[in-house]
């Protein structure tokens, strides 16, 4: 490192304390597995000194190995089933199991603190085991899990004494009606983030006021449907302190009482500078919150159904400061013009439409994208479903907003072409891969050929991860990207023309990325074998549809999915049987 | 399969395509995708009740730019823009399943009126006064007389009876209906049952709504 090549210096000079004090500022996970590739004798201090480990597919190596390899594990980030699954692609129980981590890690004594998982499913058993084995368990994070029930988070409330995070994003929880909350011993003061927004169930209120009146260090508090507005208004007097507050139901009678006494409260919040929930509203209510709107860096109304564009735009006229916004598109293109007037600071923009399955009738086109780049220079980040996308909207988006990281574009109609001109949209989306040089992660839509994939290749260095669904011509396209993206790491494709010549043609190229996803495409199940023979390193599994009760044996039979992923340990033990492991 | 210009009008393509079955498969082009028994794929059961299949016919050139859509792509928007069918493709768009953002609550409630023999269900989604929804309440249970509390219009009596229109609440309290803005009332109003007048005493006594009230 500094000391260059002047060999005089004997690397060991230096304790081991002393290099790992130097690693401790070390903290990509990156940046650590690059230390640990010097020597080694980096490697083992590295190695015992480890404490964060990231994993972003929990089948690339067994609780086991991980455990021997940092013995030090403190925070463990788990991802289990493809990102396809949020959509329905991949049936229920194909994997990704908790269970086993927990009781590899309960086994060895782990000091686990933290866990963080992504589309796993995790049981109460593993939720009980869990709260039992790690005596310093601070934080758990859960985002788009199932298979628990409100007696697992019961479980935590109860055992996890120095409990500070419990985050729960967007689960599947079977209800079991919500005694859990009042779990948390009197003695539990030390809570700083509770996310319940995604509960379905009732919630008992008195224990939760008492919850957050002896939590003085809570910062963040995410309510669920189920806590009404008087509620939210006696906890917001016993937690002035919040910076992040999700409100549970917003409906209430803004003549009354309680109305006025929650307009007070929130006056006295002001540390909150992200705000979200609104999960049922009232439109007239939305006037209590002006007063913390000037200071918000994130306002998500995005489960917001009640609130049309005009009142949306009301309350956007507030927020100046406005980092990052997730709405519903019923704020209309012209809605979209308020928030590129007003919000200058805006890097983060997701548009969800309110009428998914009614191809006909987002309210967003490509005016308001179009307006938002004008607008808000600082946009890097971008989710954006809408009714329609033009090439000269994407190639003017282009222009405006040269940093986006995150681009995802999702036209109802899956192949509409340009409206305008009838053309394919690759000429746009070719703009802003030449355009955004950092771009990291890209999903396409609308009308799209081979043409877009040669744009992607020659310019799009720096991507991370592609969805792509219904473009293209030929295997053309898909070589493009596995030829051209280097930095590739996560390709999924469905109901693409692609096929066993662009699968084949560069095996070693599914070394270097996580994973790929292939959904009925023209893949047979013969070039899988071929793939899964030559490749060890590589898991290829093919997930049967429902219809198919037996496997069919003919290798020119086109397999409906495919995920394939890299792996230090092999097959996996705990595949159902619809799932073939090649 | 493609036409002379590529265009069809979009009667032929509704006339030619048998939504009932959900017989057309979103497949790849050159490939006909319709299941063998022509029944409908299911999806998953977490989201979609149907899915739309879009037989996918003869390319008609791939390699050309500029070109109109192929036959096929114009069947498959028209499908997916076809009125009355919710068409679907599975995991299309890629909107988490289980997160209903926005999904505007369809919101049907039971209306039980005394003495009729079955329930209705109305959706409070398609009123913005409480005139239009008691209107139709009328309407509904044609023979009966509907206290109407806002407007003071005592309709015709029919049989001699006055109906009271109430509501449970989501905290499961009885309420009158017309104390709150319309919103609020759709928001909580979990189901509706027009009372006897003489049940009306068992209501807890309250100030007389903001509408004036006679006697």
């Amino acid at each position: 490192m500094f000391w260059g090549s002047r060999k005089t210096i004997d690397m060991n000079y230096f304790p081991d304390e002393v290099l790992e004090h130097v690693f401790d500022f070390i903290t990509s996970h990156k940046d650590r597995n690059s230390v640990s590739l010097v020597c080694k004798s980096w490697y083992k201090i590295e190695k015992y000194s480890r404490q964060r480990v990231f994993l972003g597919n929990c089948y690339s190596i067994s609780p086991e190995r991980l455990i021997a390899r940092f013995p030090g594990l403190k925070s463990l980030t788990l991802k289990g089933k493809p990102h396809f699954a949020d959509f329905n692609l991949v049936p229920d129980d194909w994997g990704g199991f908790l269970y086993p981590w927990i009781k590899a890690m309960a086994k060895s004594r782990i000091g686990l603190e933290e866990l963080r998982l992504k589309r796993m499913v995790v049981s109460d058993e593993s939720l009980e085991l869990l709260s039992e084995s790690f005596p310093n368990f601070k934080s758990l994070v859960l985002v788009s899990c199932e298979g628990f029930t409100t007696d697992g988070l019961a479980a935590i409330a109860a055992n996890c004494r120095f409990l500070r995070e419990l985050d729960l994003q967007e689960n599947e929880v079977e209800d079991h009606r919500g005694h859990w909350l009042s779990c948390f011993p009197e003695s539990c003061t030390s809570l700083v983030s509770l996310n319940f927004a995604c509960l379905k169930g009732e919630i008992n209120l008195a224990s939760l006021e008492r919850l957050v009146a002896r939590s003085p260090n809570l910062k963040s508090l995410r309510l669920n449907r189920a806590v009404p507005f008087d509620t939210l208004q006696r906890l917001l007097i016993r937690a002035p302190q919040l910076v992040d507050l999700g409100t549970g139901s917003y409906v209430h009678d803004p003549s009354s009482e309680a109305y006025n006494k929650l307009k007070a409260a929130i006056q006295n919040c002001n540390s909150i500078r992200s705000l979200s929930g609104f999960l049922e509203v009232a439109p007239c209510c939305m006037s209590a919150i002006y007063p913390i709107c000037e200071n918000l860096t994130f306002l998500n109304l995005s489960y917001a159904a009640g609130l049309q564009s005009n009142e949306l735009t009301k309350l956007i006229h507030h927020c100046r400061k406005l980092q990052r916004l997730w709405i519903l598109d019923c704020i209309g293109d012209k809605g979209l013009g308020v928030v590129a007037s007003t919000c200058k600071e805006l890097q983060e923009l997701r548009v969800f439409p309110s009428d998914p399955f009614d191809a006909g009738n987002a309210a967003v086109t490509e005016e308001g994208l179009v307006l938002i780049s004008a607008g808000c220079p600082k946009l890097n980040s971008l989710l954006y479903f809408c009714q329609q996308m033009t090439n000269a909207a994407l190639i003017t988006v282009a222009k405006n907003c040269t940093n986006f990281i995150r681009f995802r574009l999702c036209i109802l109609d899956p192949i509409k072409p340009d409206p305008v001109t009838n053309q394919p949209l690759d000429e746009g989306f070719g703009a802003i891969v030449r355009s955004c040089k950092g771009l990291k992660r890209l999903s396409l839509s609308g009308l799209l050929t081979d043409q877009v994939f040669y744009y992607i290749g020659m310019y799009a260095k720096k991507l991370e991860m592609l969805s792509i669904a219904f473009a293209g011509n030929s295997d053309k396209g898909m070589l493009y990207v596995l030829n051209g993206c280097k930095k590739l790491r996560k390709l999924e494709i469905r109901d693409c023309p692609f096929g066993d010549t662009a699968l084949l043609e560069d095996m070693g190229k599914y070394e270097t990325m996580r994973s790929l996803w292939m959904s009925t495409c023209e893949v047979t199940l013969g070039a899988c074998k071929v793939l899964a023979k030559k490749m060890p390193s590589l898991n290829v599994e093919i997930i049967n549809g429902s219809e198919q009760t037996e496997f069919n044996l003919d290798d020119r039979q086109k397999v409906d999915k495919m995920y394939l992923y890299r792996t230090l340990v092999g097959h996996r033990k705990d595949a159902p049987e619809f799932v073939w492991l090649l | 399969m493609s036409s002379e210009n590529g265009k069809r009008l979009p009667e032929t393509d509704a006339a030619g395509l048998n939504y009932e079955a959900t017989e057309l498969t979103l497949g790849l082009p050159g490939k006909s995708r319709v299941t063998s028994d022509g029944g409908a794929r299911v999806g998953s059961k977490r989201g979609f009740s149907e899915t739309v299949d879009l037989s996918l016919g003869e390319k008609k050139d791939s390699n050309k730019l500029g070109q109109t859509q192929t036959q096929s792509q114009i069947d498959a928007r028209e499908a997916a823009k076809s009125p009355g069918s919710k068409a679907q493709v599975v995991g299309w768009p890629p909107v988490r399943g289980y997160a209903k953002r926005g999904k505007k609550s369809c919101k049907y409630v039971k209306v039980a009126v005394d003495g009729a023999p079955y329930l209705r269900k109305v959706d409070l989604d398609m009123y913005n006064t409480y005139q239009q929804l008691l209107t139709s309440l009328e309407d509904m249970f044609s023979c009966f007389t509907i206290r109407n509390f806002l407007n003071e219009k005592k309709m015709e009596q029919v049989n001699g009876i006055e109906y009271v229109p109430t509501y449970e609440d989501k905290d499961g309290d009885w309420m009158l209906v017309g104390d709150v803005p319309w919103q609020m009332f759709a928001e909580s109003c979990k189901r509706i049952r027009l009372m006897k007048n003489t049940e009306t005493a068992e209501l807890a006594p309250r100030t007389p709504p903001k509408w004036s009230r006679r006697s």
